[in-house]
């Protein structure tokens, strides 16, 4: 017995919307409930990631209860993970909700208003901005000026590149190619396009990622309704089925003390999905693949399995990743063109694809996808299936 | 040669698990849990052994040296006045190579550092803390 996905929505995302989350919250919650033929009245359960939180500007200004109230949901299961397995979390929270009888349709959400919150002295994703002391996984981190996590994921791409042979032109492979998608996308936000002297050209960040090897902080909400498998049928659309999900963790749980910097979490989590279906890698037609770095989606090729260990540059090189590939990743541009809603959005795409309604950038016969949510040591991957 | 100096820092909430780390270095030490029963560092600071079990798990001075495990130069101007660029660093101390230090690796030009390459500890005084930074170790 599996859980589905039943309807997904976006709200119009945007650089500097001036929106409030909350606009955006409701608008994408109106979209996936017409996207699944529901009402609000349908709705008996919410989760979401991380939860609100005021950590950093605008990283999730809604929780649970703001929306329950705002969307006037009566609901029998409310939840938020902020310390699951990674963004994936609440659609996993949802879908054993569903399986144990909590609840019929759980509504899934992320909002995010980082870019209109950004301001010249507080960046979106840097703890530490304010006086104020740092505790937690982060105290290893912040005081030595490894504010961001695009340091993290720096020096976890040094060493990867030193160990197996990737280059920046590699990384590039990734960028341009998902920006190519990303022209065929109207939602997406980057959409002019980004050619590898272009990429190459750009202004690093934290070697050896440049800015188009980071994602980009947008006001937007995604809402994915997680429901039961007999609430799933009849819907306005094709249930997508659940398959299997993987949250296994076997390593440190920070960014700093994983033995092996060449695999991430995602590693453990891929493999315990695939213990759970008969599917296997070379089964895929298209990935939902965690790009809040470009360095993510090797590591989260290999971790899925689709070649061996430090074998992934060779995959991109054949443009296997990119349009009109064998295993197109990101086919909305991801987080690196469409923008950073962590996570749900690239779900959202691997759904739309196996509706059928990717438009010009449709994969044709999408019928299972592979997602995988989370960089560093934290990761939750799941198979979605259209029957 | 450019002298990498260490930017403004946030500091990081201390407790009595890692009292120990953040201060040892007015007395010039760096100071890792290690566990009395197996031997094993640990850190993050807990007062466990994740491999034993054991609850003998106290500070104890390291020599100070370590090797250069990854690094990335950061460009990016994070908060106002940050100096950039730097070097950040996971550092495994000589003692245990899974013991990793998130650290700057200061005197010296960013593209110096390598993998492997020798560094040593020395600290930075700020506030009440002393923050452990590492340094090529040059030829006498």
């Amino acid at each position: 017995m599996k859980a589905a996905i039943t309807g997904t929505g976006l709200s119009d995302l945007g650089r500097n919307t001036g929106r409030p989350a909350m606009a955006h919250l409701a608008q994408a919650a109106r979209r996936a409930l017409a996207a699944a033929g529901l009402d609000r009245n349908d709705i008996d359960g919410i989760c979401t990631y991380p939860g609100k939180t005021d950590g950093s500007p605008g990283q999730s200004p809604l929780g649970t209860g703001e929306v329950r109230a705002a969307l006037g949901l009566q609901t029998r299961w409310h939840c938020a993970v902020p310390d699951g397995p990674s963004q994936m979390a609440p659609i996993m929270v949802a879908a054993m909700a569903v399986l144990t009888g909590q609840a019929r349709h759980v509504l899934c959400f992320r909002a995010l208003t980082e870019s209109s919150s950004q301001s010249a002295g507080r960046r979106a994703s840097i703890p530490g901005a304010g006086s104020a002391r740092i505790g937690g996984w982060l105290s290893w981190l912040v005081p030595n000026n490894a504010m961001s996590a695009s340091n993290w994921a720096g020096w976890m791409a040094t060493r990867y590149c030193h160990e197996f042979g990737l280059t920046r032109e590699h990384l590039g492979m990734v960028a341009v190619g998902q920006r190519a998608f990303a022209l065929q996308n109207p939602a997406a936000v980057m959409r002019k396009p980004l050619g590898m002297d272009e990429y190459l050209a750009a202004r690093m960040i934290s070697s050896p990622l440049c800015l188009f090897d980071c994602d980009v902080p947008i006001d937007g909400a995604s809402v994915i309704i997680v429901s039961a498998p007999d609430a799933a049928r009849d819907r306005t659309r094709a249930p997508l089925w659940i398959e299997a999900m993987g949250a296994a963790l076997r390593g440190p749980e920070t960014w700093d003390q994983r033995a092996d910097l060449t695999t991430m979490g995602a590693h453990d989590a891929a493999a315990d999905m695939w213990l759970r279906t008969d599917f296997k890698p070379a089964d895929l037609d298209v990935l939902a693949l965690y790009d809040g770095f470009s360095i993510f989606v090797p590591l989260w090729l290999e971790a899925v399995g689709l070649c061996g260990h430090g074998e992934a540059k060779d995959l991109i090189a054949a443009g296997a990743i990119g349009p009109g590939g064998r295993y197109p990743v990101n086919t909305g541009g991801g987080q690196l063109s469409a923008g950073r809603l962590h996570g749900f959005g690239l779900i959202h795409e691997a759904c739309i694809q196996l509706w059928g309604e990717g438009g010009n950038r449709q994969v044709d016969g999408a019928r299972l996808a592979a997602c995988g949510t989370g960089g560093g040591f934290i990761a939750g991957s799941m198979l979605l299936l259209r029957d | 040669m450019t002298d990498v100096r260490p930017p403004p820092r946030a500091l990081p909430v201390v407790d009595k698990d890692s009292r120990t780390f953040w201060t040892s270095g007015r007395d010039g030490i760096l100071a890792i849990h290690r566990c009395k029963q197996c031997a094993y560092y640990v850190h993050p600071p807990v007062p466990f052994c994740p491999r034993c079990e054991s609850r003998e798990v106290a500070p104890e001075a390291v020599s100070g040296r370590g090797t250069v495990v990854t690094f990335t130069v950061n460009h990016k101007q994070w908060v106002p006045g940050l100096p950039v660029p730097y070097v950040l660093a996971l550092v495994a101390i000589a003692e245990q190579d899974d013991v990793r230090l998130v650290t700057n690796i200061t005197d010296c030009d960013p593209g110096e550092v390598g993998f492997g390459m020798a560094v040593e500890v020395w600290f930075e005084p700020v506030e009440e803390l002393w923050v452990p930074l590492f340094r090529p170790v040059r030829g006498s």
